[in-house]
């Protein structure tokens, strides 16, 4: 049983042990590398100028939108790995998507709080229902915890994979609205100003520390992305070892 | 700094949270290490690590079935 | 086809059918509300639309894993899934006689919650007609929670939560538009229009996702 772990094909990531290998070449560089983004992206953060008209409340920006970012392309993974379990059945796809929900949560919950807390000096109040931004990401928030939910509630992985993958494709009709939110309604959110068809609109001096803690926080993503998905194949071991060993005792009382 | 309370507020919460994804992960993962590494130990092998082929041996808690 | 419309129909009327509990629901939610907020009939009159549309939204939510649930039961599931007909219409058929037979008794009784919430002709009229257009939307979006909890022992509750963050904007156009008939420079048409797109988008994107999902749920 000495086949090579080398990865030649993309199709050798099918195979969880040769993933698993992967992971744990992989994962040290991007925790690394993470680190070493965020010790950059702190130092900009903190450094730069403060804004004109909001002041330091600025600062919350680079935390609140990589937040944000990662809130959305967290489900966009999530969709990508959903189309990968009901088109062909790939077993790490199953994996992936239950891996990243509680992730996307985590983050999605991050840019509500972060975005409350620049709300508050900013438009005097924490929360206001009327905005469509707002009410989208909630609602982004409510479906991920509603997967996680799903994800619990049915035993057999394979079954509970296929089911979920069909609700996160329904429920992606969710992020071009959050996307566009902004733009189609009148919002107390402000609009795009990085990610827009004419460029980004903001000043090159708060987008640098931008960028590179979206990028930090990317990272940090993946890399918890890989080792959430490295332990829930590991659960899917035990359980699957446990149910042999099971059948195994059963058949040694019947002889 | 005016709004100092907001800001480091929300870099706190985000340290937080980023620390409590990274615990979670890595105390998942020791957890399940445990679980098989307590399987193994009590004779039962995965399939693929078994080193070379040997008498069968149905008692012996081999996994083949 | 028209067959399974009319055994889902009668099925729904009968007594242990469900309709008239969802009714009663939305009625017991609705009659509930002044006693909690207070006979103060202004008050009562401006969150009418807002209280009779959340009234509706939770007794749909209620009745939905009666979609499927009864199906499975008898082994009549298993027979939808193996008909030559597409999944998506047998879908789609279920959802029109889980409508006609949960959701219209909603629209229908709506007039009678509204005079409880003390609201004016104009405001039942409008919250009717709201109701009229975005109750089938709920139903589309339930049924794919619906199939998705189809084998679940208590997939009554989960079905809620899933279909909930779905639900959300139909209420919130349901809600808009009705308060936009009543007050005068917010206009009708716009949320009302919105709620039809979102009913037809869902009656697409719903038995779709239903069928899918019931497809993948048996294994």
């Amino acid at each position: 049983m000495t086949e090579s772990l080398a990865i030649t094909k993309l199709s050798d990531l099918a195979n969880p042990t040769r993933f698993m290998a992967l992971v744990a070449r992989l994962v040290p560089w991007l925790a690394a590398i993470t680190a070493l983004l965020f010790a950059v992206g702190l130092y900009m953060s903190f450094t730069t100028e403060g804004d004109y008209q909001q002041g330091d409340t600025v600062r919350i920006m680079y935390v609140h939108v990589p937040a944000a970012w990662l809130a959305m392309m967290c489900y966009t993974i999530m969709a990508l790995s959903a189309i990968g379990t009901l088109v062909w059945r790939h077993p790490l796809a199953d994996v992936s998507h239950k891996a990243a929900a509680p992730l996307g949560a985590a983050f999605t919950l991050l840019a509500l709080i972060t975005g409350s807390l620049w709300g508050k000096p900013m438009w005097g109040t924490w929360w206001t229902w009327g905005d469509a931004r707002l009410t989208s990401v909630f609602i982004l928030f409510l479906m991920y915890l509603g997967l996680i939910a799903l994800n619990r509630a049915i035993d057999d992985p394979s079954r509970a994979a296929r089911v979920a993958a069909v609700l996160i494709l329904v429920g992606f009709v969710n992020i071009p609205i959050i996307k566009f939110s902004v733009e189609w309604w009148n919002t107390l959110h402000q609009k795009s100003s990085v990610l827009r068809l004419d460029g980004p609109t903001i000043d090159p001096e708060f987008l640098r520390p931008l960028l590179v803690m979206a990028l930090a926080f990317t990272l940090l993503f993946f890399t918890l992305h890989l080792l959430a998905m490295r332990n829930e194949i590991l659960r899917r071991r035990v359980s699957a070892q446990r149910r042999m060993s099971a059948r195994i005792a059963s058949r040694g009382d019947a002889a | 700094m005016k709004y100092a309370f907001y800001v480091f507020t929300s870099y706190g919460v985000a340290g937080v949270m980023t620390l409590c994804l990274i615990a979670w992960v890595w105390l998942d993962g020791r957890a399940r290490r445990q679980e098989l590494a307590e399987l193994e130990a009590s004779g039962f092998r995965r399939r693929s690590s078994r080193p070379a082929p040997e008498t069968p041996d149905d008692m012996g808690g081999e996994t083949k079935a | 086809m028209i067959a399974l419309l009319s055994r889902d129909l009668k099925l729904s009327v009968r007594a242990g059918g469900g309709a008239l509990i969802g009714v009663l629901f939305f009625t017991a939610v609705v009659a509930v509300i002044p006693f909690g907020v207070g006979p103060d009939l202004n008050l009562l009159a401006r969150i009418g639309p807002a209280i009779v549309w959340i009234g509706a939204l939770l007794s749909s939510l209620l009745g939905l894993d009666r979609m499927f649930q009864t199906d499975r039961e008898d082994g009549s599931l298993d027979l939808m899934l193996m008909q030559e007909h597409p999944l998506v219409l047998t879908v789609l058929i279920k959802c029109l006689a889980h409508w006609l037979g949960h959701g219209l008794p909603l629209v229908i009784a709506s007039p009678l919650l509204g005079l409880f919430m003390n609201m004016d002709e104009m405001a039942i009229g409008a919250t009717m007609a709201t109701l009229l257009v975005g109750t089938p939307a709920l139903t589309f979006i339930g049924a794919v929670g619906a199939a998705v909890a189809v084998a679940l022992p208590r997939g009554g509750l989960l079905v809620s939560i899933l279909v909930l963050p779905l639900a959300i904007p139909v209420l919130i156009f349901g809600v808009s538009a009705a308060y936009a008939a009543v007050e005068e420079p917010a206009p009708f048409l716009p949320p009302f229009l919105i709620l039809i797109a979102i009913t037809m988008f869902f009656a697409v994107l719903g038995p779709l996702g239903a069928a899918l999902a019931l497809r993948n749920a048996d294994d």
